[in-house]
């Protein structure tokens, strides 16, 4: 059997869902929503690599340099907020941000 | 004819980029923002909002950035949003002891990143400027960091954005896979005549994403929560001009990518549009904080905006860009507003809070009330033209659109009981005790708005009309 664009797809349809299901599912801790996102860059990322082998067009691999740099920033920026949010918390965990329901 | 250089093309993001980081090195030495300071971002931006309007027009960088009127149209209220955002900010944090240099800063980045979001032709500078907007709005919304309701709030915006960033992102690798390119023009060429389930799969992520960032329904579910807990002028900067950008961004991808494939997304932008503004309409009766109200009030907005978009053509868009920039004058001006108010110090938030203020502050309250009437949709003021124009395009665009009309019309109606019940309660109810003196930086842009509101725009309605549709002409056709 060879590996073909599909199993490529496959694999980051996968690892896509799993990352949302982590944002949404998840009831404990902040850090793990945070690597739910970079789970969710990581699967478009392959998507973008795969595409663009069997494209043979580098534009996609340019695309995935992009995502990487803003990923790290989005990283950077999350935990700042999250240094913030434990400052006047003590706590990360996710119920503790309900101060404001409605 | 020459065809202008990238750079005097990029000329408006050149000037915001460089005065973002002189003033970040300008801060460091200094350690803190003195007016010097604050009067040059400001400088900065207005420069941007004219290069913006007097520079040439054309396209840069392969195609990534396109400057057309729609984006200068765009630009030019991006950037002046922005201007009116540094004062209102900076002084608010300073009555508080938490002014930075970093403020206008991030202000004005985040203005590049929108600026660049109305110029944006391909997938990767849609990202791009996306993303560079969003982080430092992000950072804007954590600004007070002492404050738990404004630290949750940063937190909840922060995720609920990176998902809405990973959802675009991944409709966009879909988009550029199977249609074989990132620019928009290309992707309208290669789905012409058949769509193909990849792309429409990567049509749908990216409009997800698309509804996340502008606040749509359903995927709204961030918005009160963050615009309760920021602090009253960034919610006010954020409200408005980042969903400007992205409305023209979205219609840009739409008309300019998808343009040959319209009854693939009409249906989803039909169905948004009635679901934010049932939500917006039915979410808003039961609030009782200022802020949250206004969250539903501009959930529901975008709703309208987006039955404007989803009548297409040059038509549909101009309504859109119509309703946006006067929407854009209102929630400026409100926040600004609110941002003045304070008792002993803390600010007003709860109808209870703002009960009797008409004897307090009538400049302000009058202010208020305009800016509630015409969200509400109350002709001849602001938003009621941009209702107008919707209602418009939506019964000359496809059929069944104007039933779609009529049902935002009945949202309009419910919404009103909201916007009455504020007013009701700022001129009528007992006032729970006298109010602080509003600070002159509010109350001037507060009177500029409402001016703007009524009566400027009545006679500004033939320029803007003008305007709006060699933006919308532009923004169509590409």
């Amino acid at each position: 059997m060879t590996i073909g664009l599909m199993h490529y797809l496959g694999v980051a349809a996968i690892l896509f869902t799993i990352g949302v299901l982590g944002i949404f599912v998840n009831r404990k801790n902040v850090i793990v929503i945070l690597m739910s996102v970079e789970l969710i860059l990581l699967a478009v990322n392959i998507n973008l690599v795969s595409f663009s082998v069997f494209l043979h067009d580098v534009v996609g691999q340019i695309y995935a340099l992009f995502v990487l740099t803003v990923a790290a920033a989005e990283a950077a920026v999350g935990l700042a907020i999250l240094v913030t949010f434990f400052r006047t918390r003590g706590d990360i965990a996710v119920d503790d941000a309900s101060v404001m329901r409605g | 004819m020459t065809v202008p250089s990238a750079s005097s093309l990029a000329t408006p993001e050149l000037i915001l980029a460089g005065s973002a980081l002189i003033l970040l090195i300008w801060g460091a030495f200094r350690g803190r923002a003195d007016a010097a300071f604050i009067v040059a971002s400001i400088v900065a931006l207005l420069a941007a909002a004219v290069a913006a309007a007097t520079g040439p027009l054309g396209r840069a960088f392969s195609g990534g950035l396109i400057v057309d009127q729609g984006s200068v149209f765009a630009k030019v209220f991006i950037y002046l949003a922005c201007a009116a955002a540094i004062p209102l900010g900076d002084r608010w944090f300073a009555r508080r002891d938490a002014a930075k240099f970093e403020y206008p800063v991030l202000v004005i980045i985040a203005g590049l990143g929108m600026g660049m979001m109305a110029s944006a032709g391909d997938l990767i500078s849609l990202y791009i400027s996306i993303e560079l907007q969003s982080l430092a709005l992000y950072i804007l919304a954590a600004f007070l960091r002492d404050d738990a309701k404004a630290s949750e709030a940063a937190l909840k915006y922060f995720v609920l954005g990176a998902l809405s960033s990973g959802l675009l992102l991944y409709g966009a690798s879909l988009v550029y896979g199977f249609a074989g390119s990132t620019h928009f023009n290309v992707i309208a060429a290669a789905v012409r005549g058949h769509s193909n389930i990849g792309v429409l799969a990567g049509l749908v992520f990216l409009m997800c994403g698309f509804g996340f960032k502008v606040s749509a329904a359903p995927f709204h579910m961030w918005t009160p929560d963050v615009y309760e807990g920021a602090t009253a002028p960034v919610v006010g900067f954020f409200a408005g001009a980042p969903k400007l950008a992205a409305m023209v961004l979205l219609a840009r991808l739409l008309s300019q990518g998808f343009g040959t494939s319209v009854r693939d997304w009409s249906q989803i932008l039909v169905a948004m549009a009635l679901l934010s503004v049932g939500i917006g309409a039915f979410g808003g009766l039961v609030q009782n904080n200022v802020k949250r109200l206004w969250a539903y009030s501009s959930i529901a907005t975008i709703g309208y905006a987006i039955v404007g978009l989803a009548a297409g053509g040059v038509i549909g868009i101009q309504s859109m860009l119509m309703y946006m920039v006067l929407f854009l004058v209102d929630v400026t001006g409100f926040f600004a507003c609110l941002a003045g108010l304070t008792r002993n110090g803390k600010p007003l938030e709860t109808m209870d809070d703002f009960a009797g203020l008409m004897r307090e502050r009538p400049a302000t309250t009058m202010c208020m009330t305009l800016f509630a009437l015409s969200a509400l949709g109350l002709p001849p003021l602001g938003e009621f033209w941009g209702k107008f124009y919707v209602f418009r395009a939506a019964w000359s665009g496809p059929p069944g659109l104007g039933l779609v009309a009529v049902a935002a019309l009945v949202g309009s109606v419910v919404a009103a009981f909201f916007y009455l019940r504020l007013v009701k309660a700022m001129w009528l109810d007992a006032s729970p005790g006298p109010t602080d003196t509003p600070a002159i930086e509010s109350r001037a842009i507060a009177y500029v708005m409402a001016l703007i509101a009524f009566p400027i725009v009545l006679f500004a309605l033939g320029a803007l009309d003008t305007w709006t549709r060699v933006a919308a002409t532009a923004l169509a056709h590409g």
